[in-house]
């Protein structure tokens, strides 16, 4: 699968202000069942969306029509957990295309990055200054721009650089996946296990 | 030469290539699938009109999804069916062997590796889970991945991945009464936080850990994830070659030597640096139990829960929202605490000497009235050695029923779900919002202070029943 191609995007953002959001929260395991990969979206938060009788609950901010966009802002350690790919898809098949946040479990990130989602991890400061941002105005729009690797409230004119694996920045600007790369590597690696040492 | 740690040793024979400013392509020795993270990634195979690149080094256990009773009968939730029976045949179109529902080595993924003898030091193993760093104990690179890496895997037995940081967790000195090694691990990860271990690969040693048996060190191993690491892992030694020794897939005659030669080099060099080393005594650490919603919220359980003032500005927010869900009180203290569930299981605390640990305690007693016991073996083998050892009948005449293998109340995908508000007394690793059913509340824990809560009924110190 290709992963869709990711250079620059301008959004509102939906806020999500809660620390250590683990993949249990993201889709929980009831909902792991399925044996494609669409249709995650309606289960994402499910348990912080919706109530034990399936009504939304009108506190959570996704259910909250003054927010949408398609960047989630989310606290720190975000994507703690399981490996389950399945919370990237459900991220994914909801319409977020970047998570934002001051820290992102390791396999989450992978994750993403697999499924053409870009974590972006800013700085602490940074982080809270955009919840203030959007907490004063719910429809502040922020630029990410991959090939600069910049993020932007362009309303406030802050502006901070974020980090990403050379690699994976290539992956995400031309669409290409891993499966790709190491298909075409199969000489080398037939030529690894030929001289193995065990 | 440069001085390596064993971690280098063994990622860095396994590298295929490197990216230039980026991930090595490492080769896989062993891939491990099961149910809930597999079915996309042959989907996406399929489509490529591939086929399994080695398909003898992939491994496949239904453990997730399935039922812990009647595992005769066809499974009753058809999603859960159709999930299993994807795997099957997915399987079957691709060659991989496949320890399905019923057979005699079913068991929880994590479980079987080692007690197969599949899992060996100075090897490269992947998982579509996290807890993959269970097998790490025995001296192997073990980390859990994603679907898409699965994926990789299946396609080329490789995997792009950026080689993490390095860090060594030293523990020494004698464990005090009632403590193991699930207090071991709890008590680090309250130390360092759910992800002061991300982005690194721990080693962990020193004397505590070496006088550990083998399945006490995977307990260490598998909740390093927990704390955000990659993975975990133990250099291998006498007690790691005497516990493979003769396993199922366990090398034999001169093979066995040679393996035993290779096996024997893989430890750190005295002098190879490590990005961080943290240090902790064996003394400080008593029972261990959580009080919140991720596994970094533990107490030793004659503590008190920490006060709001305790606790960082950052993190007060979700800590009060924590306590919320748990409802439970800052500075209150857990012990004599009524609970309602007891889960002993999962990959880790569901082996043979976690059975063995909590028959110790419950051996002669009554469960409590007011408590509804899960005990859930790792794998068909566990069970079958729970029986010829007759912890069975202990169990039973305390008044235990010993359920068939699987990740059971561990995940809840299946029917094994703690209702919404109850308290459980869990030996597995998660303890995060609904993680064992919705709206239930999990208390991390050992198979011996699960063993004290199960007899009195509330929260009690094992030591105090020994
Ligand atoms: S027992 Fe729990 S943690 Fe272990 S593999 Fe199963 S679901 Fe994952």
């Amino acid at each position: 699968m290709a992963i869709d191609k990711f250079n620059t995007l301008e959004s509102a953002c939906v806020p999500l202000h809660i620390e250590n959001v683990d993949t249990d929260q993201i889709i929980p395991a009831r909902f792991l069942k399925a044996t494609s990969r669409e249709g995650f979206g309606h289960n994402l938060f499910r348990d912080w969306r919706f109530d034990k009788q399936n009504q939304p609950i009108p506190d959570f901010v996704t259910n909250n029509s003054v927010y949408n966009g398609e960047i989630l802002v989310a606290g720190k350690n975000f994507g703690s957990g399981s490996s389950r790919e399945h919370a990237a898809w459900a991220i994914h098949d909801y319409g977020f295309k970047v998570v934002i946040s001051s820290f992102f479990a390791d396999i989450f990130k992978n994750n993403s990055l697999n499924n053409g989602i870009l974590p972006v991890q800013v700085s602490e400061a940074f982080l809270s200054d955009l919840f203030k941002a959007i907490n004063t105005n719910p429809k502040t729009i922020v630029k990410v721009d991959l090939p600069s690797q910049e993020v932007s409230i362009p309303s406030t004119g802050l502006s901070e650089k974020f980090e990403i694996n050379p690699y994976k920045k290539e992956c995400l600007l031309n669409g290409f996946d891993d499966i790709d790369f190491l298909l075409g590597m199969k000489n080398k690696i037939t030529e690894y296990e030929q001289k193995r040492p065990v | 030469m440069e001085a390596k740690t064993l971690f280098d040793k063994i990622w860095d024979s396994h590298i295929v290539h490197s990216v230039d400013n980026g991930p090595d392509v490492l080769y896989i020795d062993q891939h491990l699938i099961h149910e809930v993270t597999s079915p996309q990634a042959f989907t996406g195979i399929n489509n490529r009109g591939l086929k399994v690149f080695r398909p003898e080094r992939t491994l496949a256990t239904a453990d997730h999804n399935i039922p812990t009773k009647n595992q005769n009968l066809p499974i009753r939730d058809e999603l859960s069916r159709i999930q299993v029976e994807k795997l099957t045949e997915n399987c079957k179109d691709h060659g991989i062997t496949l320890y399905g529902l019923g057979h005699r080595y079913n068991g929880i993924v994590h479980v079987i590796g080692p007690e197969m003898g599949i899992t060996q030091p100075g090897m490269t193993i992947v998982c579509g889970d996290s807890h993959t760093s269970t097998h790490g104990a025995l001296g192997s690179i073990a980390f859990g991945i994603g679907t898409s890496e699965v994926e990789m895997v299946l396609a080329s037995q490789c995997i792009l991945q950026p080689k993490p940081k390095k860090m060594r967790i030293n523990i020494d000195g004698i464990m005090g009464k009632g403590v193991s090694s699930k207090d071991i691990i709890l008590y680090i990860i309250s130390k360092i936080s759910t992800s002061g271990g991300t982005g690194y690969f721990i080693e962990f040693a020193g004397s505590t850990i070496r006088n550990l048996s083998m399945e006490a060190r995977m307990t260490i191993c598998n909740m390093s994830i927990e704390m955000g690491a990659r993975g975990g892992l133990i250099a291998p030694d006498e007690v790691t070659f005497e516990y493979i020794k003769g396993r199922q897939f366990a090398p034999k005659g001169d093979q066995w030597r040679k393996a035993l030669e290779y096996w024997k080099t893989l430890k750190t060099d005295d002098d190879a640096k490590f990005d961080i080393e943290l240090s902790y005594k064996a003394e400080d650490i008593g029972a261990m139990i959580t009080y919140g919603t991720n596994p970094g919220m533990g107490i030793n359980i004659e503590d008190k829960i920490p006060e709001l003032d305790d606790v960082d500005d950052n993190n007060r927010q979700s800590f009060k929202k924590s306590l919320e869900y748990m409802d439970f009180k800052p500075g209150a203290s857990l012990i004599g605490k009524a609970v309602d569930y007891v889960f002993v299981g999962s990959c880790t605390n569901g082996r043979i000497e976690d059975l063995r640990a909590f028959a110790s305690i419950v051996k002669g007693k009554r469960k409590a009235d007011n408590i509804t016991a899960w005990i859930v073996p790792g794998s068909k083998k566990v069970e079958e050695q729970a029986k010829e050892e007759g912890l069975i009948t202990i169990l039973e005449e305390a008044g235990f029923e010993l359920r068939q293998p699987g990740c059971s109340a561990c995940l809840a995908m299946n029917d094994d779900k703690i209702p919404s508000g109850k308290y459980s007394v869990s030996t597995s690793n998660r303890n995060f919002e609904g993680r064992q059913g919705p709206g239930a509340r999990t208390l991390l824990a050992s198979p011996l202070t699960a063993a004290a809560a199960a007899i009195t009924g509330k929260i009690t110190n094992p030591a105090d029943l020994i």
